[in-house]
């Protein structure tokens, strides 16, 4: 997949995903009047842990699910409301996306395939619910790792606050990430790296250096993600149209693992630097096919696996 | 061989399976467990790593691709047979690795490398357990233990599963750590004792009076007895994570978690 | 954090209901929907301690000029007055053009 192969609309056609909350993003996404919000706000299930500590509670606790169609396709999104806790993950919050694609699996082992996006806008977990946001966290991941044997999991990194903690293991774990240069990918934010390792590791400041770390077209360019689109919401949602229609991945960037050990192996850590490491780490990290003649460790593509099923 | 005292991944390591098969960061040893082959892994510290900020016990980039070799290894030796290997992961992690080359490298990818190896084996049908004998600690825990199908800890000082370091929560929040402590003693999730951890259900076995840093025969004998319990429990058709929310202290702490699904599913489909 | 109630009388049946905001800094979000007896309340939660009269004659004002029957919670994380203001307003249009267009509430209004 090369970067940039969607392009989006004449500048002033184009309607700003990053602009768009968690819900309108939900929206956006699924197929044109397709849109129908599970456990929305009216549902009130809120966070039984803020409230105990003086935070007030989002009616929908920070994420939106919706059910609708992609391309047709029976569909779910699960999209995270960055504006609320900076989309920090709760126990409620976590439970949705992490039930949403419990139910996508069931109706993928029964023989109805259900196409899941999770749009991650997050800092990781909730520290207010710390534990419970770390469980299911471990929930939503389990679930990937078995949903994703069945139809592609498509995540959606756009910014302004990007994918971070625990949930950037979930992004990992997707069968293919879509990122704008806006979105950022990492562990550990760069605040979290310049408190625990100091400013000469990383200065949290440096706006242009943490955008060249972890920036989606870093991220893309090395091979951790997949599609660079501009922040247009049509665009966005062509290539999550076009990440389903390419199929299930085999290997998953995250089995690669002899590729990556050779990877790290050829990387010296005094010198590597973030422009050089993508000759490096790329060519393993593609998952359907490379032009690296000695890589041989594709496997035969797997389109249309999903409408097999 | 150095000088320093054994980390408690390194004590348990040695007092379950005997000599690792493999060096640091990530020791590896099959050995048997209740008269079956079980493979042990533990994550150690290793103070010669390439990346000079994952010399500690941390999950680091190559500590999670490792691990998820570790892993693999098991679930690829093991397709073809019908019997596949119990694997144990003795939890003793304070943390990920904190690094600019960390992050450059894709930390976050060789962390969901090992979730996803230790989940693939639990669907592989592999019994997982998670032993914690030390910290089990945010996303070094989600990479290293929390994936698996049974988790037991030692009641030990220091032996702790949390999202974030108590210093560096009370300076997030605000708080002194004594106030944290507090807070931690009427909202359970933020707690960071143990019986807290299972109040929220997703504790398995709480092992007592055991010298976590040097116990004696009786008490290894009384850990291997309970990891052999455990692995016994877990019947072969488990293949995900939903035990955890199907037990009488979750139903009482993770009601919120066990109501979101039934409504999820009540509204799945359109009426 | 602070728990307000306040009340209205009411001169109209209102058929659906509405979703604005988010509980972001300096903002808030309202949900509202039909009252069954012939009044309107109002319930606050507030993250900012103190601001009791200045809630009240915000609501006072605005349902002076709206009188339909409806209840309203409103989780809100230091918005000002104005900010309030509009977002009642954004949750007022989004029932009266769903009256308006003889549908069914769209509880998925646009924040």
């Amino acid at each position: 997949m090369t970067d940039q192969a969607i392009t989006a609309a004449p500048f002033v056609a184009r309607e700003s995903f990053i602009e768009l909350g968690a819900r309108e993003r939900a929206r956006a996404l699924l197929d044109p009047g397709t849109f129908r919000e599970l456990l929305g706000p009216f549902d009130r299930l809120t966070s039984p842990w803020l409230p105990l500590q003086g935070i007030v509670c989002q009616a929908d606790d920070g994420v939106v699910i919706a059910r609708g169609t992609i391309d047709g396709a029976p569909a779910v999104v699960a999209a995270i409301e960055s504006a609320f806790q900076g989309g920090s993950i709760g126990e409620v919050a976590g439970s949705k996306i992490a039930g949403a694609l419990e139910l996508a699996l069931r109706d993928c082992e029964n023989g109805r395939p259900v196409r899941p996006v999770i749009v991650f806008e997050t800092g990781g977990v909730r520290l207010q619910e710390a534990n419970l946001g770390l469980a299911v966290i471990a929930e939503i991941q389990s679930a990937i790792v078995s949903l994703r044997r069945h139809v592609p999991v498509v995540g959606v990194i756009a910014g302004m606050v990007g994918c971070f903690g625990g949930m950037s293991l979930a992004a990992a774990l997707c069968t293919r990430l879509v990122m704008t240069r806006q979105g950022r990918l990492g562990m550990n934010g760069p605040e979290v790296i310049e408190q625990e390792a100091g400013i000469d590791e990383l200065d949290a400041t440096d706006r242009l250096r943490i955008w060249q770390l972890i920036g989606g077209a870093q991220r893309v360019a090395s091979g951790f993600a997949d599609m660079l689109v501009e922040d247009d919401a049509s665009a966005i949602a062509t290539a999550v149209h076009v990440a389903f229609s390419q199929g299930v991945a085999s290997p998953h960037r995250s089995e690669a693992v002899q590729r990556y050990l050779d990877s790290l192996a050829r990387i010296d850590p005094a010198t590597v630097a973030p422009e050089a490491m993508r000759a490096v780490f790329r060519p393993c990290a593609q998952q359907d096919a490379c032009d690296d003649p000695a890589c041989g460790q594709h496997a035969a593509p797997q389109a249309n696996r999903e409408e097999s099923q | 061989m150095n000088e320093a005292p054994l980390t408690r991944g390194e004590r348990w390591m040695r007092a379950l399976a005997g000599e690792p098969a493999t060096p640091a960061p990530v020791w590896c040893a099959d050995a048997p467990l209740g008269g079956t082959r079980t493979r042990f892994i533990a994550v150690v510290p290793d103070e010669r790593n390439r990346f000079v900020r994952a010399r500690e016990n941390v999950v680091g980039l190559e500590q999670g691709w490792l691990l998820a070799r570790a892993v693999r290894q098991a679930i690829d030796e093991d397709a073809a047979s019908a019997r596949r290997r119990p694997i144990v992961a003795i939890v003793d992690v304070k943390s990920q690795a904190y690094g600019y080359r960390e992050e450059m490298l894709g930390i976050h990818l060789a962390c969901a490398a090992a979730v996803d190896a230790y989940a693939s084996a639990r669907l592989a049908g592999h019994r997982v357990v998670a032993l914690i004998v030390g910290p089990a600690m945010s996303g070094a825990f989600l990479a290293h233990g929390y994936q698996a199908n049974r988790i037991l800890a030692l009641d030990a000082p220091g032996t702790m599963v949390h999202a974030m370091g108590k210093d560096a929560a009370a300076r997030v929040t605000r708080r002194s750590v004594e106030a944290l402590d507090a807070l931690g003693e009427t909202v359970t999730p933020m707690s960071y004792s143990l019986s807290a951890f299972a109040k929220l259900g997703l504790l398995d076995r709480l092992i007592t009076d055991v010298d976590a840093d040097a116990p004696t025969a009786e008490q290894i004998e009384r850990v291997r007895d309970a990891l052999v319990e455990a692995i016994a429990g877990i019947d072969g058709s488990e293949r995900d994570l939903s035990r955890r929310l199907d037990n009488e202290a979750a139903r009482s702490t993770r009601a919120a978690s066990i109501e979101v699904r039934r409504r999820l599913a009540a509204q799945w489909d359109a009426a | 954090m602070e728990h307000l109630t306040f009340e209205y009388p009411a001169q109209h049946v209102v058929t659906s209901r509405a979703h604005v905001g988010v509980v972001g800094s300096g903002d808030l979000e309202v949900l509202l929907w039909p009252n069954d007896a012939m009044r309107t309340q109002v319930a606050v939660q507030t993250s900012v301690d103190g601001y009791g009269h200045i809630w009240k004659s915000v609501l006072d004002r605005f349902f002076s000029r709206f009188d339909g029957a409806v209840r309203v919670e409103i989780n809100d994380f230091g918005a000002t007055p104005g900010v309030v203001s509009l977002r009642l307003a954004e949750a007022v249009e989004a029932v009266q053009a769903a009256r308006d267009a003889g549908g069914a509430a769209d509880p998925g209004a646009p924040r």
